[in-house]
């Protein structure tokens, strides 16, 4: 084995290392990594009252409810399991039912959500806002676009 | 295609290309921006806003592809004694780490619209912050050392560690919850973006891999020449 082949194959395994070792602890640490849960992991565990977290998922269809000006109640679903969420405040353009969002608060009890930031979550797919009206006319708007 | 890892075949060669891809740059440039702006349809649910992206995706791109080369001539560096590696991680560095600060703040102005929020500490973000921290430190430790056989050395490998950085800013949307969307062009699938909007994405792309190896030729001339005189 060359000398040059050795200093490769050294660098590229301790490369290997590194990389395993990373990948490890963000393997482990995946729930705090993540951003937001989603209805159902939430469904799934215990709820702690006041405790701040993020929820991620569609705004569900309607569900959306305006009580006073600055002042909203809707759902949160990933179609398994969804919350109800109250929110004061400005919500950003892009939200609107059927559409992601992520929700920051914490529940005031077991069933409702307290929101103190509404941020919307756009997919993957772009597409010209005239196709969209052509799509419609013809009547193939596939409504999972959106 | 000696020269590129032959700092005087480098030479030659680059006093052919500097001209025509600074040309080259300016012209994909110009065509790219009159698509951006004029000849690319409005998204169906960002509206005007989504031409951000032209800016946004083909800097995030070429700062994470400037590392990856980073990355090879470290290795080649290293491994093989190929000094002319330690001459391309001087001179690309800032060139990555403006192309990653062009990607950061083009993705806020583009994230307090759209999600309602300039920055968030999601996967995606925090590990494209991280990657314009290795950046700074690539950048620092370039400007620190005395000696400069020990200085290109401590260089290499800490790009090599932070190499570790590039699958995880480049999967991050795949593996945990983020607020940023996942990719949008990959080659396993279609790609989700219509022929319209790709063809600006796609120029804005060259141009700015144009612009980047017209500044790298520059950079690794001077660094060249001032390895020559010895002056750093």
């Amino acid at each position: 084995m060359s000398l040059r082949f050795q200093r490769l194959l050294l660098i590229l395994l301790t490369l290997v290392i590194i990389l395993s070792a990373v990948l490890l602890i963000l393997y482990n640490t995946r729930e705090n990594v993540s951003y937001f849960y989603t209805p159902s992991e939430i469904e799934k565990s215990e709820i702690i009252i006041d405790k701040v977290m993020r929820i991620g998922g569609f705004v569900e269809n309607d569900s959306f409810n305006k009580i006073s000006s600055s002042s909203f109640i809707f759902k949160i679903t990933d179609e398994k399991a969804s919350i109800l969420v109250t929110f004061k405040g400005i919500l950003p353009d892009l939200f609107r039912e059927g559409q992601g969002a992520v929700i920051e608060g914490a529940f005031s009890d077991s069933n409702i959500f307290n929101a103190t930031n509404v941020f919307a979550k756009h997919d993957e797919n772009y597409m010209p806002a005239s196709i969209k009206e052509d799509l419609k006319d013809t009547g193939y708007w596939n409504k999972k676009y959106k | 295609m000696k020269f590129l890892v032959n700092p005087n075949k480098f030479n030659k060669v680059s006093n052919y290309l500097f001209k025509p891809v600074l040309v080259l740059s300016i012209i994909l440039f110009s065509l790219g921006l009159l698509f951006s702006f004029y000849l690319s349809p409005d998204d169906y649910q960002q509206g005007s806003t989504v031409r951000i992206m032209y800016i946004h995706v083909p800097s995030a791109w070429l700062a994470l592809l400037t590392y990856a080369i980073m990355t090879i001539y470290s290795i080649a560096a290293l491994a093989f004694r190929i000094p002319f590696g330690f001459i391309i991680n001087t001179a690309v560095a800032p060139i990555g780490a403006v192309f990653t600060l062009v990607c950061i703040i083009s993705g806020s102005l583009w994230g307090k619209p759209m999600w309602g929020t300039w920055w968030v500490w999601d996967a995606r973000l925090t590990s494209v912050a991280i990657l314009f921290i290795v950046y700074l430190i690539v950048i620092f430790i370039n400007l620190s050392f005395e000696n400069r056989v020990i200085k290109e050395k401590v260089v290499a490998i800490f790009i090599l560690v932070g190499s570790v950085n590039l699958p995880i800013v480049k999967f991050s949307v795949d593996w945990w919850n983020t607020l940023h969307q996942t990719a949008t062009i990959s080659k396993l699938s279609k790609p989700s973006i219509d022929p319209s909007m790709m063809t600006p994405l796609i120029i804005m792309t060259f141009a700015f891999m144009m612009i980047g190896i017209a500044i790298a030729i520059l950079r690794i001339k001077t660094e060249i020449i001032s390895r020559k005189l010895n002056l750093s």
